[in-house]
């Protein structure tokens, strides 16, 4: 693990990436940051192309965390190193951390105003349609087979409704849902075969270990 | 114990189980900040919440304001770094791995497998929030009947048409000022 940007990425100051990400931090209002993010890091600054955004799309959503600071943190890795994710990692959440946190000092001081009150009534209201939006959306996507529904049922039962502690859920319910979703064991032949045969051609050593059902 | 050092253990941990974004742990945030360490009430907590998705950027920005509530500006501050820190130093170390699994049939089953525990997470996050800010027993059928239009409207306008959702959450406190202040 080398702290060298990648010999592919293109030549980014580190306040030109700051900056960058401070833009679409300042701007990315409602839950879509990563639009945001693609218009920025791929059409307009063209810092990466589709494939790069989305293999970071598709980290940044796998590993824990939320997906846009994940999104920045591999990007500005990817360009500068260590000092480039720390940068964009600030300019990605500073704004919008610095407005919510004016926000919660009017609300401290306003809270019990019976306006404000009913005010913040209706904008939880619309906050609980976003987020649910947001759930169908994704949920319309991620359901491929009725076992998945299965999955889903249960993480929503656990959590949602018997307030089953996140740790042991995800402990017990990833590996069967990963399980269920291994690779044929076809495939997996196929892909070792493939990975032995270029280890050999290119005589690098051995990768690490491959996670193992 | 004091209570910053609580904060920081609670959210460095939700940091790191946050899997698909920060809704999926919403539940158990709820649960730790209000019914394990009555840091905030029920109401704040939704309230908060909601606030936070007024401003740009992540939607979970409104921890700091959790942290600021409890322990005041050192509060918001170090709750900020606590629930950023862990999962950025996570992702930058995987992505570094990452790149050596190219190809391998096993990270599509992991992200096809994570798929459904996400959604019924976020499900989850959901029902924790909505409870209190959509279908609340605490308040009357004209005040309930008020925010439930409001949750499905805001909900059938996001599914159909690409409209800023700061907007209609925004849209969605002028109805309320209007509409819920004697209810």
């Amino acid at each position: 693990m080398t702290d060298a940007p990648k010999p592919s990425a293109p030549n980014v100051g580190l306040v030109k990436l700051f900056t960058v990400f401070l833009y679409v931090g300042a701007t990315s209002f409602g839950g879509g940051v990563v639009a945001y993010l693609r218009e920025h890091l791929v059409v307009r600054q063209k810092w990466l192309d589709e494939d790069h955004f989305l293999a970071a799309l598709e980290i940044g959503q796998t590993i824990p965390g939320l997906v846009s600071t994940n999104i920045s943190v591999i990007v500005g890795s990817r360009l500068r190193g260590v000092k480039g994710a720390i940068v964009s990692a600030l300019g990605m959440t500073l704004p919008g951390a610095i407005s919510v946190f004016i926000l919660g000092l009017l609300y401290e001081q306003f809270s019990g105003n019976p306006e404000v009150r009913a005010m913040l009534h209706g904008v939880g209201a619309a906050a609980v349609g976003l987020i649910l939006a947001v759930t169908l959306q994704i949920g319309s996507r991620a359901l491929k087979q009725w076992r998945d529904l299965g999955i889903l049922l249960a993480a929503f039962l656990l959590v949602g409704v018997w307030h089953v502690s996140l740790v042991p859920v995800l402990v017990v319910l990833a590996p069967i849902a990963i399980r269920l979703n291994r690779p044929e064991p076809g495939v997996l032949a196929d892909y070792h075969a493939r990975q032995a045969g270029s280890r050999t051609a290119s005589q690098s050593p051995p990768a690490a270990g491959k996670p193992s059902s | 114990m004091n209570n910053l050092v609580r904060m920081i253990n609670v959210f460095a941990l939700l940091s790191l189980l946050a899997v698909g974004g920060g809704t999926a742990v919403l539940p158990q945030m709820k649960h730790e900040v209000v019914t394990e360490h009555h840091w905030m009430t029920d109401e704040q907590f939704a309230d908060v919440y909601s606030l936070g998705q007024l401003a740009p950027g992540p939607n979970m920005n409104m921890v700091t304001v959790i942290g600021y509530h409890v322990s005041g500006l050192a509060g918001a501050i170090l709750v900020l770094a606590a629930f950023y820190l862990p999962s950025c130093m996570l992702v930058f170390v995987a992505s570094r791995i990452w790149d050596r699994f190219e190809g391998s049939p096993w990270r599509d089953g992991v992200q096809r497998g994570l798929a459904p525990i996400t959604v019924g997470l976020m499900l989850s996050g959901v029902y924790a929030i909505g409870r209190t800010a959509t279908l609340n027993p605490d308040h009357s059928a004209r005040h309930n009947l008020t925010t439930v239009a409001i949750t499905l409207i805001v909900t059938v306008i996001l599914m159909r048409r690409h409209v800023n959702p700061a907007l209609l959450v925004l849209a969605g406190g002028v109805v309320g000022w209007f509409a819920l202040r004697m209810v």
